[in-house]
């Protein structure tokens, strides 16, 4: 079964700041090496199909077709929104091994080597076979 | 990368004999893993050298050759506890000549590399990768297409289950007598899932998997082939056959499902329908009938029917009632209450389905609300059809089927009119 | 370059997408299929996946011993991501045309028959190779 693991982040003033690029550069070093190690395991497994980190939520943009088809582009979203940042998408045998990987990916760690504990959001992807409709 | 055309035959016929001299090497240096690596090689510099150079007097021999070579230089690789082994291997690999090399007959090697592969204590994804790999032959690329996961992820499973046999000192032989049925039954699961992956993906345009399917077919004819007294093994050849022969009526050219009732049977294979019904009937009267056998004998019964309102429910009932008392499948439970639905009403259908709540694997599953959606259908509940054609979409995990799903719910709502958007 | 486009809705917006009418289905997943097929042929097309429905997702955390803590709970406001399509071309303009055309996809009238047909709003993000440049 094929899983997708998001991790998203807020985009706002205060957010921004906060965030990674605030951190001393060695917490920003391991998380990476982390995150690294992490996609290694995986690959090892024979359960990683992808993994994609985004660009920053400040490039961000949507895009809606215009009445002549023309692209309408705008860079303004809500404050609230959450930006998907980074995803994996994982080949594994059940939903609990899914959840079992994306603790795992939760507990990168953040400032000062803490494990971050970010929310993952999962969910399966529809690229299962359809069964007999006898 | 284009390959000169050449190169096709060649594929083939290694396709055709690395299982072979894989086999060879096992049964002579007792190392599974380490022989899938040593012909894997050996395959690669045939692939590049046999363009070039033409063919070999004798193919099979030069592969087993090289990967001898090759284990050689694996052995000699391994640490000074195991050079006793080693000295016995080296020996083994310099033979003088290729009539030194045991070229054990073909039927057995490639049953016990089943065997092997299909064995109950790996894991069914396992099982299918390193069967494909070892006894079908197929690059690890095909299989990672196949599969839709990176060539990368594919070759780890591989080579995770290729540890798995070794760690789990599986010995290359056939089983004995006694597990012998119990283990030909774990190679038939195997090949059946192989088919199942293939036959249902293949929707739309996205044809490339129903190479599995044939790859399913092909293992299933060699296994029938090598134990034509084995009934499940032709009942499973057979139950390939009769599904196979609908593929081209499963699907719209836009990739939409068509359930069996709507397709249109002037697509179906007709010949592969005769072959399927000639092995059956060749094998029922053996009178070792098995699941396999029986939901061969269903299939024939619906590829049988020229038109859906022809097909002979009745009988289909009485194979799922058989079926039922030896297998403990719950998607055969759920075709039995659409079996039971279509000879004794609508209400019968449900009555056997409120029974199946209670199955713990069934309970939140897409299939137990899609039957139920159809039965309630067919009783004259269009609103809790309605309902359940969406809780099932809610849980499948299969676009195909979403969109069929969500369709068939679209469809009764507007039969409804307005009221049906409270739900 | 590659980019990847995001549909999103909110758990709304999958309600009444589930809700449509049989022919505005039917024509979102034929234009769904002709699009994906387009993209292949322009050589543009990298991926491109749907997802389940927001109803069986769920938020994962690390518990203090490592388990999963698993939660189905989410802001009735959030948009989950319906699908995407990760694209390769040669500039930012190139995939905001990609996302322009995703955008209009067929549906029927939002707000019952009569009312504001607006084009969904895709989302456009690049799809790093790497860390970002600022963290390394």
């Amino acid at each position: 079964m094929k899983f997708i693991l998001m991790m998203g982040m807020k985009a706002g003033k205060e957010s921004m700041s906060k965030g990674i690029m605030s951190w001393p550069k060695q917490d920003i070093q391991a998380h990476i090496g982390f995150m690294m190690a992490f996609n290694k395991q995986l690959k090892e497994a024979g359960e990683l199909v992808s993994a994609e980190g985004l660009a920053w939520p400040d490039q961000a943009k949507l895009v809606r077709a215009g009445e002549d088809g023309i692209p309408i582009t705008d860079g303004v979203f809500p404050e609230s929104k959450e930006f998907l940042i980074g995803y994996w998408i994982i080949d594994v045998e059940s939903p609990e091994r899914a959840y079992q990987v994306a603790a795992r990916a939760s507990s990168a760690p953040g400032p000062g080597g803490a494990p971050l504990n970010m929310p993952i959001e999962v969910r399966q992807v529809m690229s299962g076979p359809p069964e007999e409709l006898q | 990368m284009t390959r000169p055309s050449w190169d096709v035959p060649i594929e083939q016929l290694l396709r055709e004999l690395t299982p072979l001299v894989l086999g060879t090497v096992v049964r002579r240096f007792r190392d599974f893993a380490a022989a899938e690596d040593a012909v894997q090689e050996a395959s690669l510099a045939a692939a590049q050298d046999w363009p070039r150079q033409g063919l070999p007097e004798n193919p099979r021999a030069w592969l087993t050759q090289v990967a001898f070579r090759r284990m050689a230089d694996h052995f000699r690789s391994e640490s000074a506890r195991r050079r006793r082994e080693s000295e016995v291997a080296l020996e083994a690999a310099y033979a003088p000549d290729s009539t030194a090399i045991e070229t054990a007959p073909q039927e057995d090697d490639t049953l016990v590399l089943l065997f092997m592969c299909c064995h109950p204590a790996l894991t069914p994804a396992s099982a299918i990768a390193l069967t494909l790999r070892a006894v079908g032959g197929l690059t690890t690329a095909e299989i990672a297409r196949a599969f839709l996961v990176p060539e990368a992820t594919m070759a780890q499973r591989i080579s995770r289950a290729k540890q798995s046999i070794k760690n789990s000192g599986i010995p290359f032989q056939l089983p004995t007598s006694e597990e012998r049925a119990q283990r030909l039954r774990a190679v038939l699961h195997v090949l059946y899932l192989i088919f199942n992956e293939g036959y249902t993906s293949s929707v739309g345009p996205e044809l490339r998997r129903s190479d599995l399917t044939q790859e399913a077919l092909r293992l299933t004819r060699i296994v029938h082939n090598l134990q034509p007294n084995d009934t499940e093994a032709a009942g499973l050849l057979a139950l390939m056959l009769l599904t196979d022969a609908r593929r081209r009526a499963r699907a719209s050219a836009a990739g939409e499902l068509i359930p069996l009732a709507q397709q249109d049977r002037a697509l179906w294979d007709r010949q592969q329908i005769a072959e399927g019904v000639a092995l059956l009937s060749a094998t029922l009267p053996k009178g070792s009938v098995g699941p396999y056998q029986l939901q061969a004998a269903i299939a024939a019964v619906h590829d049988e029917a020229s038109r859906a309102e022809d097909t002979d429910w009745p009988q289909i009932l009485a194979l799922y009632d058989l079926l039922g008392r030896m297998s403990d499948n719950p998607v055969v439970r759920l075709n039995h209450a659409i079996a039971a639905a279509m000879v004794h009403g609508a209400a019968k259908g449900l009555e056997l389905l409120d029974t199946l709540k209670l199955d713990d694997r069934l309970a939140d599953h897409h299939r137990m609300d899609a039957v139920r959606a159809h039965l309630l259908e067919r009783a004259g509940d269009r609103a809790g059809a309605v309902r359940h054609y969406r809780a099932a979409a809610g849980k499948t995990g299969s676009l195909p089927e979403r969109n069929y799903l969500l369709t068939q719910a679209a469809r009764l709502s507007s039969e409804l009119g307005p009221m049906s958007e409270q739900e | 370059m590659k980019y990847m486009l995001l549909m999103t809705g909110t758990k709304a917006d999958f309600d009444w997408y589930a809700r449509w009418p049989k022919q505005d289905l039917q024509a979102h997943f034929a234009f769904m299929h002709a699009f994906s097929m387009e993209l292949k042929d322009s050589g543009a097309f990298v991926a491109a996946e749907g997802l389940a429905f927001p109803d069986q997702a769920k938020l994962v955390r690390a518990g203090s011993d490592g388990t999963p803590i698993t939660d189905g709970v989410f802001p009735e406001a959030k948009e989950f991501l319906a699908g995407y399509w990760i694209v390769d071309v040669e500039s930012p303009e190139e995939a905001y045309k990609i996302a322009a055309r995703a955008s209009a996809a067929p549906h029927p009238p939002r707000h019952g028959p009569g009312g504001p047909a607006e084009n969904q709003p895709i989302e456009v993000r690049q799809v790093m190779s790497g860390p970002p440049e600022e963290l390394l």
